[in-house]
């Protein structure tokens, strides 16, 4: 098969507070996972976007409407991106009030078909289905494609071995990453939002009684 | 008469002065409107723009009202909306308050038609926020109607029908005032502009130019193609917010208070976040004139430029200060340096002798002539 030069694009965002954060590091074995996946056939670009970096601009923007210089460049990197990986602490029994308040900020249908892989991170495994009832459906509103695999890392699964129940963590990223990595590779690219205009005639004539 | 407008828009806020905790009542607030009025023409500004509200802390509900008084007070200075509520005013109303303010006011009237975005306001009305677009759409066609057949018969979606209907007064001269259209987000609203070849008002006041740029090019480009002009021949304005003292420290330091509390933007960026990302200035005049001038590079030659002077809590002294310099030692280098390189088939800015003018060319060519 023929090999497309150009490059995809993956952006990582992670919701991490702290440095190093075990979310940034889900983020990024994510990330690279998804390279691997897709490097045989397609160049690959990662970007991996701290939130914590741009957190008082999401605050400013809230209270302006509009996004600062920092958090546009990202808003952009993040809308243009062929796949997204988005992966966030579980705080509060659901995803960050920082990782929320990002995609509050961007556009309703900005992120419209694209392909996202969800992960999250916590102290115990019992949060883990904050990821189906917080982010998946946060996704699904924004009607965004969201992988099958939602990837969830308790502090005790970046050394266990796992049970009987449960893949190990890196099955369960290699899994995920798998899912995101075919979903590019055979889609069709994704059209660039085109900002047409509706024709006056038109606007008045749908509204002739 | 230069081939630009300046002037003032207000919101019409009661605000409580951030460095005195005082507030002052809907009557000082709204004498002070008209005072701030009167010292625009004293000043040499072309237009006022009053807001339209029907919510708290905001005065202006009945903005031909307040216009009518300015209009009785002043000679010529162009009484106009920013912005008229066109979704959830019944257009009647407004064909016959504005045109009933042209004639008292000798054609010194235009308007801006908005929508509105407080979301309570279009239920009190009996509207519903979701339809916002397609209630600009249909009344603004019903006002376009009233203002310019004798005799109306009309069926839309949102109003009950009207037949054989005549909206009084006439306007005056038979030419209906100027209409611009103001918008921050919605492209449908510069299409609807440009299909009539009325103007468009961005205000840009706490917006990226990036974003406005983009707005008036969309309404350039559509104003040529329904055959009004060239897209440098539309009709554009734009907002501005300025503070100024003599000295740019002065400015900041009396200023940064009233920023920081601010209704709109308070509490969140800095004060120079903020004068870097939007048009906001505070500083000297020469600043103010350096960064208004930037507005032609960035938009285009255009036609009004409207000031947001007295909000957020500004004493009506510091306003009508503003005032002062604004129409002293800004405004009168603008003019010049705006008309300076001002290509000349680039159209002065609209009022009621141009339209006048413009109706009785149209007519002086005889049918089947062509343009």
């Amino acid at each position: 098969m023929e090999k497309n030069d150009k490059p995809l694009k993956i952006v990582a965002v992670s919701a991490g507070i702290s440095q190093p954060s075990s979310t940034r590091l889900l983020a990024d074995r994510l990330a690279e996972a998804t390279r691997r996946r897709l490097a045989e056939e397609r160049a690959v670009e990662v970007r991996v976007v701290e939130l914590r970096d741009v957190a008082t601009d999401i605050a400013k923007n809230i209270v302006t409407g509009f996004p600062g210089p920092a958090l546009r460049e990202v808003i952009e990197a993040v809308t243009e991106a062929d796949g997204l990986i988005a992966a966030t602490p579980i705080f509060t029994a659901s995803y960050s009030g920082l990782f929320k308040s990002f995609f509050d900020v961007i556009e309703n249908d900005a992120l419209a078909g694209k392909p996202v892989l969800i992960g999250a991170t916590g102290g115990t495994a019992r949060h883990s289905l904050a990821l189906e009832h917080a982010l998946r459906p946060m996704f699904v509103y924004l009607r965004a494609i969201v992988m099958p695999t939602a990837v969830y890392a308790a502090s005790e699964d970046w050394g266990g071995g796992g049970d009987a129940h449960t893949d190990l963590l890196a099955v369960r990223i290699d899994r995920a990453a798998g899912e995101l990595a075919d979903l590019l590779l055979h889609r069709a690219p994704a059209a660039r939002p085109v900002e047409t205009v509706v024709p006056f005639e038109e606007q008045l004539a749908a509204l002739r009684p | 008469m230069s081939t630009m407008q300046f002037g003032i828009f207000s919101v019409g806020d009661v605000t409580t002065d951030p460095t005195t905790g005082r507030t002052p009542s809907e009557h000082e607030r709204i004498k002070a409107m008209v005072a701030i009025a009167l010292k625009a023409e004293e000043v040499g500004l072309d237009v006022f723009a009053t807001g339209e509200h029907h919510n708290p802390p905001f005065v202006p509900s009945s903005p031909t009202t307040m216009l009518g008084y300015v209009a009785a007070r002043t000679e010529r200075l162009i009484l106009s909306t920013a912005t008229t509520l066109i979704t959830t005013s019944d257009p009647v109303k407004i064909a016959e308050d504005f045109a009933m303010l042209q004639h008292l006011a000798d054609g010194r009237v235009d308007l801006m038609m908005g929508r509105g975005n407080t979301g309570p306001v279009y239920p009190w009305f009996g509207q519903d926020i979701r339809q916002g677009i397609p209630l600009a759409i249909e009344n603004y066609a019903l006002l376009h109607q009233l203002w310019r057949k004798d005799v109306v018969d009309w069926e839309g979606r949102f109003r009950t029908p009207l037949q054989g209907f005549t909206s009084t007064p006439r306007p005056l001269d038979g030419v209906p005032p100027f209409v611009w259209h103001g918008s921050i987000r919605s492209p449908e609203i510069a299409e609807q502009a440009a299909y009539y070849g009325d103007g468009f008002f961005h205000n840009n006041i706490f917006w990226p130019k990036e974003h406005t740029q983009q707005m008036i090019r969309l309404y350039r480009e559509r104003y040529a193609h329904y055959g009004h002009g060239t897209p440098e021949q539309a009709i554009v304005g734009l907002g501005g917010q300025v503070f100024m003292r003599k000295n740019s420290q002065d400015a900041v330091r009396e200023f940064r208070p009233y920023f920081d509390n601010a209704p709109v933007y308070g509490h969140g960026p800095s004060l120079e976040d903020f004068t870097e990302q939007t048009p906001l200035t505070v500083g000297s005049p020469q600043e103010v004139i350096d960064r208004t001038l930037n507005f032609r590079e960035y938009f285009g030659d255009y036609q009004r430029q409207l000031f947001l002077m007295d909000h957020a809590g500004l004493p009506l002294k510091t306003v009508l200060e503003q005032l002062d310099i604004l129409g002293e030692e800004v405004v009168p280098v603008l003019r010049k340096e705006f008309a300076a390189g001002r290509p000349s088939d680039v159209p002065d800015a609209p009022n009621h002798a141009s339209l006048v003018a413009r109706r009785d060319a149209e007519e002086a060519v005889p049918a089947g002539s062509g343009s």
